[in-house]
């Protein structure tokens, strides 16, 4: 599904209102591998990775990502087109029921699919023309995860992917990094909770 | 394009809606321009004069009522993360919102304009240069519109600094927009409505980079 083969990052700095956050920061993601995030509260975690997902600009360092064409992706832009993107905010509108939601973004992402089949993925089938204002945090969570899925970005930076999801979406969370780094994806993901499955951890500590 | 197609049907779709803000700037603007016959009294002649500066000035404080959401909900939802790394990116997205803003609100505005007219007693040969010039000039709102829109979002009661913004931006707008009105009033040649079409085209085409701009500056707030 993808061409990316790898992410080094090399010397990243970030600062926030002024205030160091962290420094030298390096570290490199393989094709098919999964990372987790860690660290105390104000470590930075977000921060890095909204830096990975082109939105903050590193105070120094670079952010290259290695095709499998051999070719070096530096562009903060062009990597912003790789990524698959789950963050706090669900992206959820109040007005639009589930599947319209999910409808609208296979149209801007230009990945057609199945629609009911995606929400029966994530455990939303039911809830199908329920507007997102009567959605559950949980269930919303859900949603986004639906999206990320359809994405199809090889890339998926996942900031605290388990908050409000009951035991069984923690697990789907868990099954989809493991299919995504089994298709040869790769997954960053900040978490103060275990995700369940095996993988490096990379420790942010606070300055 | 498919994705410039589908962020632009889910905005109107959203704007359409309940809480959309389409039909408040429609009422909005029919509520100023029937309040102001009330206060300048039944002046026939004078009502004719003015109604094109009035219905312009209506249509741009209208316009700029669901302007000051144009991003902030998407902010705030996250939405806009998501729109930064699309296929098309933020540029074009942002062209998407200006374009789903004119269709819900300069649109109807510009539908609606030759019915309050008719409150005005405009005399007939100003209809076709009114509705014709907030056709063109109303996209120009909802462009420089975005740029402020895309500014203010991260500022709580933004809706309050962006009139601020941008109505000295609108002012070449409503100037020549009335100025074909009366012109054509006057029987005399009408160059307003082109320096109008010349400043909506290039309000239409840089709008979305500097709104863009804006919007990134803000993600990385």
């Amino acid at each position: 599904m993808t061409d990316i083969t790898s992410l080094e990052a090399a010397g990243l700095a970030c600062a926030r209102g002024g205030r160091p956050v962290f420094r030298d920061l390096d570290f490199r993601l393989e094709a098919g591998e999964a990372l987790s995030l860690e660290g105390p509260n104000g470590a930075g975690k977000t921060s890095l990775l909204r830096m990975l997902g082109s939105y903050l600009t590193p105070l120094t360092g670079t952010i290259t990502l290695t095709t499998k064409a051999g070719e070096q992706i530096t562009d903060a832009e062009e990597r912003g087109r790789q990524i698959g993107w789950l963050g706090h905010q669900d992206g959820v509108k109040p007005q639009l029921t589930t599947s319209e939601t999910l409808a609208f973004y296979a149209g801007y992402y230009g990945k057609p699919c199945d629609i009911p089949k995606a929400l029966e993925g994530v455990g939303l089938l039911r809830a199908r023309d329920l507007p997102g204002q009567y959605l559950s945090a949980g269930m919303k969570k859900r949603l986004a995860l639906a999206r990320l899925k359809l994405s199809g970005r090889p890339l998926w930076l996942l900031d605290e992917p388990l908050a409000a999801l009951d035991v069984n979406a923690k697990k789907l969370v868990a099954d989809m990094i493991t299919a995504h780094c089994a298709e040869g994806g790769m997954v960053i993901a900040a978490t103060h909770e275990s995700l369940g499955l095996d993988c490096r951890k990379l420790m942010l500590g606070a300055l | 394009m498919s994705s410039f197609y589908a962020l632009l049907a889910r905005d109107v779709r959203l704007a359409t809606r309940a809480g959309g803000g389409a039909m408040l700037a429609l009422a909005f603007f029919a509520a100023v321009a029937a309040l102001v016959p009330l206060g300048v009294g039944a002046d026939l002649k004078l009502l004719g004069r003015i109604a094109g500066g009035v219905l312009w000035v209506s249509a741009i404080l209208a316009a700029l009522l669901s302007l000051d959401r144009l991003f902030q909900a998407d902010f705030e939802d996250g939405s806009l993360d998501l729109m930064a790394i699309s296929p098309i990116g933020l540029e074009t997205s942002a062209f998407a919102k200006i374009v789903a803003h004119w269709l819900t609100t300069g649109l109807p505005l510009t539908l609606l304009s030759p019915l309050l007219a008719l409150l005005f007693n405009i005399p007939q040969p100003g209809y076709v240069p009114l509705i014709l010039s907030l056709a063109i000039g109303t996209p120009a709102a909802s462009a420089i519109g975005a740029v402020g829109a895309g500014l203010t979002m991260s500022v709580r009661r933004g809706g309050l600094i962006l009139p601020l913004l941008i109505l000295p931006l609108l002012a070449p707008a409503v100037i020549f927009g009335a100025g074909a009105v009366s012109a054509a009033l006057d029987g005399l040649a009408n160059g307003a409505m082109w320096l109008l079409s010349a400043f909506s085209l290039a309000a239409v085409v840089l709008s979305p980079f500097a709104a863009a701009a804006s919007v990134r500056l803000n993600l990385a707030g």
